[in-house]
């Protein structure tokens, strides 16, 4: 049997695997959960059809959205994961042994419970005591918190469907209200690559340039997401990401990466002129 | 998109009139009279009419059909636009019982029982009574004690109940105009009961003719009513009917969360039940979220604004004090979400100190000379800050809510003036006047 998955990436682009097996399929209350065993990328985590992680490249979503700030801030010791159901950001941020506390708040309590029995890969450090796992919605969470979080990471999914409150200015203000004045905003920021996505990179980079001073956007190479060229947001108050870099603080947590290291840090936040273009024209 | 072709939608092809097998709205026999059935069944009234001149024709007509030129009629002065407008073409004399006002939240309340008795004791020979039920804020009278008041002493008891569809089907909400035995009640379907804009019912009980109401109706009503609106009427009753409770438990869920969520914030004052006080404020429809806005120095319409345009939320009205969301069952947990975080983040970014700002929203009239007289005198322009003492010709609205600042035959007093240019300069939408501008307005010659 030939058994394939499809991803639409636009009307007109299909990304297609080959799978193994299905492992799981269910709808929870807020979306349908898929994951297949596949045979180029291992285990691949599905929601609403969207590929959100494959055991083969999560490494490059997860370093990224966690490497970036600390190596601008390594004092970060409070941090809030908001989505992130899968565990490999959490996991990430537990390998950092200064951080003290991890609030994390995802929405969809079924994606973490899936993970867990699914992806040990990534589900692989929620019992970690510095973390506290809320089942809630992001939004309603950050809303009643001020100056508490050195570091907020927003690992969402698509701007529709559960994480569409995710990317309203609302939000990104909310948070701007929860972060120290030290404090750094990671975004999961989507890609400019095919012009669908244009509208919404356009629209989240405003939203965030009103409620931070510092507003900036970097890019990833991301096989399996659409183009396979990603973008993360990096806000904050005063914090320029760049000039900002604590490179010999960093190496000194002694932290083995694969896809980052200080040199791609300085790197990624240079953009092609086809994606400066979309970002000055929020301007 | 050309709307003769064969694959226009549906709703174009529902656009048909009156052949025989459809019936006829005017004089209604088969159709639409088992619709009007129907629909006289699931509002627990003795008859029900569809109109399609909107609840404006159905207030009307309950005005024309219980008084005559020079009859009075008891009325709260906080009614809706349209109850005047009666007035001014029939000649009624509105006796106005003034609402009772928070001070606080600065809007107009409902009417104690007790100033409604006053009125209906020094004016035996009224006609009827008019209630609102609820306001646009979600505030109700005690309209069963209202409405026996009215019959012990001989007239009608009407209700404007353009707010208050859902009255009739969910839990734990006010009392309904037919539930409280009233004899004709103006229910606008499309407001809340998800009908097309302009198309509405008005329900009546035992005591009026039926034949009669529908002579009133068909005064001023369209020979060529909307089927599309009449269907859209009909859709609306049976999901009503079916689905109601259910969708109105899910609306006050919403707005009890909501409520609760932004009190929590500080500055903002969400209110509902807790105001209820027996008299003026009877009781408050829990799908009604207005939030008073003043103690963060923002008035209502300025709030509304940035919730327009800031945060790409487009929420029912704000006022000088206030704003008003209406929440129904089409919403989702993530629009209740944002629009409690756009809140604090309003609060956060723009709040200012309150001092200086304008503290009061209603403010009774003194009415000189009956509407119709004042409507009908000869008048002349005058710029309005010209304009102190002199008799109003016109109407001063601000929309919405659509409840006169100013109605013909009422005096212009220094502190409407105020008020009036205090809207302008927050930005409300001023309408009535001649002058669209609102820089002159029409005063009653040699007053």
């Amino acid at each position: 049997m030939d058994l394939w998955f499809t991803e639409k990436h636009t009307d007109d682009v299909n990304f297609t695997i080959r799978v193994k097996k299905q492992l799981y399929s269910e709808k929870s209350y807020y979306q349908q959960i898929d994951i297949f065993d596949t045979y180029e990328f291992g285990k691949v985590l599905v929601l609403d059809g969207f590929i959100m992680l494959t055991e083969k490249d999560e490494f490059i979503y997860h370093e990224m959205v966690t490497a970036v700030p600390m190596a601008v801030n390594p004092d970060i010791k409070n941090v809030l994961v908001i989505g992130a159901g899968d565990g490999g950001t959490i996991r990430e941020l537990c390998r950092y042994e200064t951080i003290e506390k991890i609030d994390m708040v995802e929405i969809d309590e079924q994606v973490v419970k899936v993970c867990k029995e699914f992806l040990p890969q990534t589900a692989c450090s929620f019992d970690d005591p510095r973390l506290d796992l809320y089942i809630e919605d992001g939004l309603k969470f950050v809303r009643r918190k001020e100056n508490e979080y050195d570091l907020i990471i927003v690992d969402s999914t698509d701007p529709f469907g559960p994480g569409e409150g995710l990317f309203t200015k609302e939000f990104y203000g909310n948070c701007s209200k929860a972060l120290t004045d030290r404090g750094i905003l990671i975004n999961q920021h989507e890609s400019t690559y095919y012009d669908s996505y244009v509208d919404m990179v356009k629209r989240t980079h405003r939203r965030i340039g009103s409620a931070f001073p510092v507003s900036m956007v970097y890019q990833t190479h991301i096989p399996t997401y659409p183009s396979g060229h990603w973008l993360f947001g990096f806000a904050s108050k005063n914090l320029h990401p760049v000039y900002d870099l604590k490179a010999e603080e960093w190496k000194k947590f002694g932290i083995k990466t694969r896809y980052y290291n200080t040199e791609l840090h300085k790197g990624c936040f240079a953009l092609p002129n086809y994606v400066l273009d979309v970002l000055d024209d929020c301007n | 998109m050309d709307l003769t072709q064969n694959n226009a939608p549906i709703y174009v092809k529902c656009d048909v009139n009156s052949m025989k097998p459809l019936d006829n709205l005017c004089h209604p026999v088969s159709v639409i009279k088992d619709a009007e059935m129907l629909a006289a069944e699931a509002f627990g009234a003795k008859h029900a009419f569809f109109i399609v001149n909107g609840t404006t024709a159905a207030v009307q007509t309950m005005i024309f059909a219980s008084c005559k030129a020079g009859d009075k009629i008891i009325m709260p002065r906080n009614v809706h636009r349209s109850a005047i407008n009666a007035l001014v073409v029939c000649g009624a004399i509105p006796v106005y019982v003034n609402p009772g006002t928070n001070k606080q939240l600065g809007i107009p309340l409902g009417m104690s029982v007790e100033d409604v008795e006053k009125a209906i004791i020094e004016n035996p020979d009224a006609k009827a009574v008019l209630v609102n039920n609820p306001t646009y804020y979600g505030i109700c009278s005690d309209i069963k004690r209202i409405v026996k008041l009215a019959h012990d002493h001989g007239m009608l008891a009407l209700a404007d109940e353009a707010h208050g569809t859902h009255l009739y089907f969910g839990d734990n909400l006010p009392c309904s105009a037919m539930a409280a035995g009233a004899d004709m009640a103006a229910v606008s379907i499309h407001k809340t009961g998800g009908s097309l804009t302009q198309s509405s019912l008005l329900l009546c009980g035992d005591k009026v003719s039926e034949g009669y109401v529908r002579q009133i109706i068909n005064l001023t009503q369209t020979t060529s009513g909307s089927y599309l609106l009449m269907v859209s009427l009909d859709l609306a009753r049976k999901n009503l009917a079916l689905n109601g409770k259910e969708l109105f438990k899910k609306a006050v869920d919403y707005a009890d969360y909501a409520r609760e969520e932004i009190n929590k914030i500080g500055g903002y004052y969400a209110f509902g039940k807790e105001l209820e006080n027996g008299r003026d404020f009877y009781a408050f429809d829990s799908t009604k979220l207005s939030v008073h806005t003043r103690a963060m120095g923002l008035a209502g319409v300025e709030v509304y604004d940035i919730l327009r345009d800031d945060y790409d939320i487009q929420i029912e009205f704000g006022d000088i004090g206030n704003i008003l969301a209406i929440v129904s069952a089409g919403d989702r947990e993530l629009e209740i979400e944002r629009f409690i975080s756009s809140l604090s983040e309003i609060k956060r970014l723009y709040s200012k100190d309150p001092s200086g700002m304008f503290d009061h929203e209603y403010i009774n009239p003194i009415v000189d000379i009956p509407p119709q007289q004042a409507f009908y005198s000869d008048k002349k322009s005058v710029p309005i800050e010209q304009s102190e003492n002199m008799i109003c010709g016109e109407f001063v609205m601000c929309y919405p809510p659509g409840i006169p600042i100013l109605a013909p035959g009422e005096r212009i007093t220094k502190d409407i003036l105020n008020y009036i240019f205090y809207c302008k300069e927050k930005g409300c939408f001023l309408t009535g006047t001649e002058d669209l501008e609102i820089n002159n307005i029409n005063v009653v010659v040699n007053s």
